[in-house]
């Protein structure tokens, strides 16, 4: 009965997480299916995304969910310059280049910001209320970061199967080279697509502020579980991002009512191995290389 | 081949180790020795790495994985056993040579970034399992009693005497680089990381080939294990497996050029060398992270080949030295 | 006269596509065995299912009295067999010798390091690579890539060589050269098949050729037979009757 009642309060939480889980992980996952760049800088960009709302709110007192567009935008231009800085060069190279090239990003980012935040934790003080649903409680930030998610989602869907560039990305993604033939500035849509990458990934920092305090360094644990999800999606399928990211979050809210929290790590990353092992291409399958 | 042609790649390598493990003797600073001991693990530890990445060409970004898990089971048999150190060294490496055999067996299928992935998926699997391991001393890790020390003369001499071993191992580390390298099962590697579906035509048994060079890449880091946790006199969970210092185990190897044996030690030692320097600059101090990731992405950008691979290219003549 | 090779009723499908069904020969030692057919035929196809990157989905492979069906690439090589391939895989950054050491080291005959440097230095020599022994592969162009892929091949010592369009890109002279050194190859005992485009150098070369097209073997037979089978210049002309009139002509 009392697992029931765990259960009960840490299953929706999970459910909602896992949109905003999913979200990041479409981040990553854009990125990879389009150029076959496995964005290292992932973490430290979702912290970013995190100081973003936390200075937004607390300097100038913008609702966070207001200065979410102020953040999606920093991170879209951000994306475009790491890709100009760092990808472009090792685009075409083998995959450790581009692996390596971001993870220096990465330290770049965590240098620099651990040098100007320090690492002590950060707390976005805004509450939203909550939801009474029978003998649940759903917070209201959880809610509202959901139906963010869910938002984006649908704008990343729309944008990417409605509008030109968007065809342009899923043209590039599928054969670049015919791509570049057919007159598409390969370049110019790879910064776009590694910057709408990293716009995801800072929107998603900036909902997870509203829940949990953050330091430079949490990014890391939501790069790792974007890894997972990515697989769990299919590398390369950003509605496959967002299952992957729903069962994620269930799973995270599942377990606690059975065993020890600190067993959740364990399972999730000996689900991702195995799923790599096992069926790489994702539980939805993954972008045809 | 001339005897001395055939061993002249070694000759530099271990002229490298050997004058850093001589070199806080002459001065006899504690602080040198210290320093040194950090660069001599970090030559122990890229040299081996370099057999999996540069060697067969397989990127492993969670490869501290070993060093952490042979070291809890190290320090694990002496503290509870009451193993001797050297023994619980060399069980150190058996575990975590056992673990690379078992691993490797199911991750060497994947390719590319898909096992790079994995090897981090391993890493922190393996860092929330040993939290949870109570035997090993979940979120509290293992506490050496100081009685530890006695059999090896006291605290402060287990120090000088872990710089022994250090050495030692470091030593070991490239002369296992070396022999892998010069010998047949190191052409098959290289053929593999250079090709390996064209290997397999030609006849190499990828499958084993890579499982070995895995096993091997990974013994020498648990056995490294042992030695810095009994010499800190602690481990912890957060401590044994940390990712940041996998992937600065990649630069390292990188910087000094991947695929040689010389490589991974000057990239150790310049390495280490700047991030002591940027620690102890004021300047420096809290951004020495973002330093090195710069050197990274230059090295990454511009010399891919490392500093060795370079100058392999420009000097073919002087290719058999710089092995 | 023994059979080193012989495929009965293999068949390879990719999804939705028959890429060869039931494909029949058996191959004597000693022959040379020219594979041709229009692009797309399944002749690349034929050689990865013999040299066991692929797995066919029917029928049976013999090679040298052994049901090899479903064994791996290395299985094959450790059992004699070697390929060249259209697109060549040159080990880049290891030195052409290296290269060809390879070859002999993981090939049928197992060599150590020394004895393979020897067969390499030989082989080098044959293939009139020797004086880019210690270059690196990448550096090569692609003419003398090709050279390499073969080198190699030649250095395990094969009972079977397979080789996929060695003589693609080559002018008349290098045509001609090459034909001598496939003649030199099957001199010393090596049974061949080729895969090749080049007609003239096919009928001058092979014992027996085999047609394929989508998959399906067309014909079999002497060079004679098969420039004379209406089924065959179908297959490439796609008019009997255009043949006709071009035979007239001549």
């Amino acid at each position: 009965m009392q697992q029931i009642n765990l259960l009960l309060t840490s299953l929706p939480d999970g459910i909602l997480l896992g949109f905003v889980y999913g979200l990041a992980a479409m981040g990553l996952t854009l990125i990879w299916g389009v150029m076959n760049v496995i964005n290292l800088s992932h973490g430290p960009i979702i912290a970013l995304g995190m100081f973003g709302t936390f200075y937004l709110f607390t300097r100038i007192g913008l609702n966070p969910y207001a200065g979410l567009i102020l953040v999606a935008i920093v991170g879209l231009l951000l994306g475009i310059l790491i890709y100009a800085v760092a990808v472009h060069r090792v685009i075409n190279a083998p995959h450790l280049s581009s692996l390596l090239a971001t993870f220096s990003v990465n330290m770049i980012i965590i240098g620099l910001g651990t040098a100007a935040f320090t690492t002590s934790p950060y707390n976005v003080d805004f509450a939203a209320g909550g939801f009474k649903l029978g003998s649940i409680t759903l917070l209201g930030t959880r809610l509202i970061a959901a139906l963010v998610a869910m938002l984006f989602t649908g704008g990343l869907y729309l944008f990417l199967f409605r509008t030109r560039p968007g065809k342009y990305i899923r043209a590039v993604a599928n054969n670049r080279a015919a791509a570049e033939l057919m007159g598409i500035p390969s370049t110019r849509i790879l910064a776009l697509s590694f910057g709408l990458g990293t716009m995801l990934a800072a929107v998603s920092g900036a909902l997870i502020a509203t829940f949990f305090p953050f330091s430079i360094l949490a990014g890391g644990s939501y790069e790792l579980k974007s890894f997972v999800i990515g697989v769990l999606g299919g590398l390369g399928n950003p509605i496959g991002a967002l299952f992957g990211g729903l069962v994620l979050g269930m799973l995270e809210g599942i377990i606690p009512a059975f065993m020890e929290s600190s067993w959740v790590p364990v399972i999730e990353f000996g689900l991702f191995v195995i799923i790599l092992l096992v069926r790489p291409s994702g539980l939805f399958g993954a972008k045809q290389q | 081949m001339k005897t001395w042609q055939r061993y002249s790649g070694i000759i530099l390598p271990i002229l490298a180790v050997a004058a850093l493990a001589i070199w806080p003797t002459i001065t006899g600073k504690a602080v040198n020795r210290e320093s040194v001991f950090t660069i001599l693990k970090a030559v122990a530890l890229a040299s081996s790495l370099n057999i999996l990445l540069g060697y067969t060409g397989y990127v492993s970004f969670g490869h501290i994985v070993f060093y952490g898990f042979g070291g809890y089971v190290g320090l694990y048999l002496l503290t509870e056993q009451q193993w001797t150190l050297w023994n619980a060294i060399l069980a150190g490496g058996f575990a975590s040579g056992v673990l690379a055999f078992l691993l490797g067996t199911a991750i060497l299928r994947l390719r590319g970034a898909y096992f790079a992935l994995a090897t981090i998926g391993i890493n922190e699997a393996m860092k929330a399992f040993i939290n949870n391991f109570e035997l090993f001393g979940g979120p509290t890790g293992i506490t050496l009693n100081f009685s530890v020390y006695k059999p090896y003369g006291g605290a402060a001499q287990a120090l000088q005497t872990s710089f022994y071993i250090a050495a030692g191992l470091a030593l070991l580390a490239i002369l296992l680089s070396h022999f892998v390298r010069t010998s047949k099962f190191g052409l098959g590697l290289l053929a593999i990381r250079e090709n390996e579906d064209a290997a397999e035509v030609m006849g190499v048994y990828a499958p084993k080939a890579k499982t070995w060079a895995y096993v091997l890449s990974a013994i020498i880091p648990g056995m490294v294990g042992v030695l810095f946790f009994f010499k800190n006199g602690n481990v912890e969970p957060h401590d044994a497996f940390p990712l940041h210092a996998s992937i600065e185990l990649l630069v390292m190897v990188m910087l000094g050029g991947q695929g040689t044996v010389l490589g991974p030690i000057l990239g150790a030692f310049a390495y280490q060398g700047m991030r002591g320097f940027l620690v102890t600059s004021d300047f420096f101090k809290d951004i020495q992270l973002s330093v090195s990731g710069a050197l990274l992405l230059i090295i990454v950008l511009f010399i891919p080949a490392g500093a060795i691979g370079w100058l392999r290219h420009q000097l073919p003549t002087l290719r058999r030295v710089l092995a | 006269m023994t059979i080193l090779l012989s495929l009965q009723g293999v068949s390879k499908r990719f999804g939705g596509l028959q890429a060869l069904s039931n494909v029949t020969f058996d191959l004597p030692q000693g022959q040379i065995l020219g594979l041709i057919g229009p692009n797309g035929a399944g002749k690349t196809t034929l050689f990865n299912v013999i040299n066991g990157v692929y797995r066919p989905e029917n029928g049976r492979i013999v090679f040298r009295d052994k049901d090899v069906t479903g064994f791996k690439p290395y299985q094959l090589a450790k059992m004699g067999m070697a390929r060249t391939h259209q697109i060549v895989r040159p080990l880049n950054e290891l030195s052409v010798r290296e290269n060809i050491m390879v070859g002999a080291c993981f090939g049928h005959e197992n060599q150590n390091l020394s004895n393979a440097a020897k067969i390499a230095n030989e082989v080098l020599e044959f293939v009139g690579l020797g004086v880019r022994a210690d270059q690196l592969a990448g550096s090569l162009n692609v003419a003398q890539k090709k050279r390499l892929e073969m080198a190699r091949a030649l250095a395990a010592h094969p009972y079977l060589l397979l080789l996929d369009e060695v003589l693609a890109g080559l002018n008349h002279s290098e045509i001609d050269n090459m034909i001598q050194t496939v003649l030199k190859i099957r001199e010393q005992g090596i049974t061949i098949i080729m895969i090749e485009h080049v007609m003239k150098a096919m009928m001058n070369i092979s014992d027996r050729i085999v047609v394929l097209d989508y998959g399906q073997q067309i014909a079999e037979g002497n060079p004679e037979a098969i420039t004379n089978d209406p089924k065959v210049i179908e297959a490439y002309l796609g008019d009997p009757r255009l043949a006709e009139r071009l035979l007239e002509e001549a």
